[in-house]
């Protein structure tokens, strides 16, 4: 049985963490309001990027020998690279572990089939829970994206210029992108996305039953091949881009509902310590009070 | 009233500029051209430059904005330009401009290989553009 001073030093303890777990929460809350309308306004951008790449496609249809390498692929499925997107900080529930069990499924599965796999870090989480295991094949890590202001394309662009400098090198056939989806502030969805071989969409305008059809006389300029391979390098960045924001969101988000919980469990605890608290006050008061009246009737 | 069409500038960032307007042009890379409504559908590359947007139909400019390159779209009466970056001119300050100039005439004129003249020379283009903008 803990003493008094025990219980009320608890409770003093129990109650300054839930001080900060609000004032996290809180944090968190605004932040991700940020995140989201970075997230919102960057989605134009990517909207007409779509469109404008499905109507180049599908014009593109027609002469295959002109299709960029990007999309076609290398013909081969032999190395793949893997970016795994978590956050820099926990305590942020199961956020960066979902991510890192999907990595983790991924790998095993391209291992299974005989793939060699290589991974690229996004945010200090991942790395630090794939070290441990997977060490040998993460090629370099990025930490500290979007710390300040959130992510700006620039980064995502950057990131791209290395992973298409190792396409162009031929170190992998295949890149795949595992990222936490932004689904609601209460839900993240870990989602794994291909990047390459770029995969053309269709436009989300467009009923999805009827085939895009070309349009007719569209011209070029330059050319459609030089534009096409202009184009698609920025689409990526545009989907990486895409994926960072999703992920950052995703974070402040997952931030926010964990401490909400914590928050909650805190004043819980602390209910229950006091009505503990007070119990045993009681009781050494009864104890006392007992102990002098059986001393009075003795007398 | 002459015939308008949806003018659209996104950046990567936002969407900077959406409206009706009668006419606009563009720096394309085989030279700059202008798209009325009804203009036939094409992409284009874009270069470095300025981008005119006339409201009316009396050629006055509304609005002048920089852009450093991207793509345009011109399909079913709507132009649509894909910008890497766009500031309005009227934002561009041409003394810093000129210093940076010289400042990388400079340092290509100090540069011992043509590999490290590359990226000067690409940010010399750039600034060339940007002062021909304020011009």
């Amino acid at each position: 049985m803990p003493s008094l001073k025990d219980l009320k030093n608890r409770i003093s303890s129990v109650k300054s963490t839930r001080k900060i777990t609000s004032a996290m929460k809180m944090v968190a809350g605004s932040k991700l309001r940020r995140a989201q309308e970075k997230a919102e306004s960057a989605r134009p951008y990517a909207a007409r990027m779509a469109r404008m790449l499905s109507s180049l496609a599908t014009s593109l249809a027609e002469s295959e020998a002109e299709v960029p390498r990007l999309i076609s692929g290398t013909g081969k499925e032999e190395n793949v690279l893997v970016i795994v997107v978590t956050a820099d900080r926990g305590l942020c529930g199961a956020f960066n572990s979902n991510a890192v069990r999907e990595a983790r499924r991924l790998i095993r599965q391209h291992e299974a089939d005989g793939k060699t796999v290589s991974l690229i870090c996004v945010g200090r989480k991942g790395r630090d829970l794939l070290r441990k295991d997977h060490a040998s094949k993460i090629l370099f890590a990025l930490e500290n994206v979007g710390r300040k202001g959130g992510v700006t394309f620039e980064e995502a662009d950057n990131l791209n210029g290395k992973i298409l400098a190792m396409y162009d090198e031929g170190k992998f056939d295949i890149c795949e992108v595992v990222y936490n989806r932004f689904k609601s502030v209460i839900s993240q969805v870990v989602t794994v996305k291909q990047l390459v071989p770029f995969t053309v969409e269709k436009d989300p305008n467009l009923p999805k039953n009827v085939k895009p059809e070309p349009i007719i006389g569209l011209e070029f300029e330059p050319d459609r091949k030089s534009i096409l391979e202009a184009l698609l390098p920025r689409a990526l960045s545009v989907a990486i881009y895409g994926a960072l924001l999703e992920s950052m969101a995703g974070s402040q988000a997952a931030q926010m509902t964990a401490m909400d919980n914590a928050t909650r469990n805190a004043g819980e605890m602390i209910n229950k310590l006091t009505l503990n608290y007070n119990r045993s006050r009681q009781a050494a008061i009864t104890k006392e009070l007992i102990e002098i009246i059986s001393g009075a009737e003795a007398v | 009233m002459a015939e308008t069409f949806t003018f659209e500038l996104v950046s990567p960032e936002k969407l900077l500029f959406s409206k009706s307007v009668a006419m606009a042009t563009a720096p394309g890379t085989k030279g700059e051209y202008g798209v009325l409504a009804g203009h036939a559908p094409m992409i284009t590359e874009i270069k470095p430059g300025v981008i005119r947007i006339y409201e009316n139909e009396d050629t006055v400019v509304t609005a002048k904005l920089f852009v450093t390159g991207g793509f345009a779209e011109v399909s079913q009466n709507r132009f649509t330009i894909l910008a890497a970056e766009a500031t309005p001119v009227s934002e561009l300050d041409v003394n810093a401009l000129q210093a940076r100039y010289k400042e990388i005439a400079q340092k290509i004129a100090d540069a011992l290989t043509d590999e490290e003249r590359e990226p000067l020379w690409a940010e010399q283009e750039l600034v060339m553009a940007k002062l021909l903008a304020t011009a």
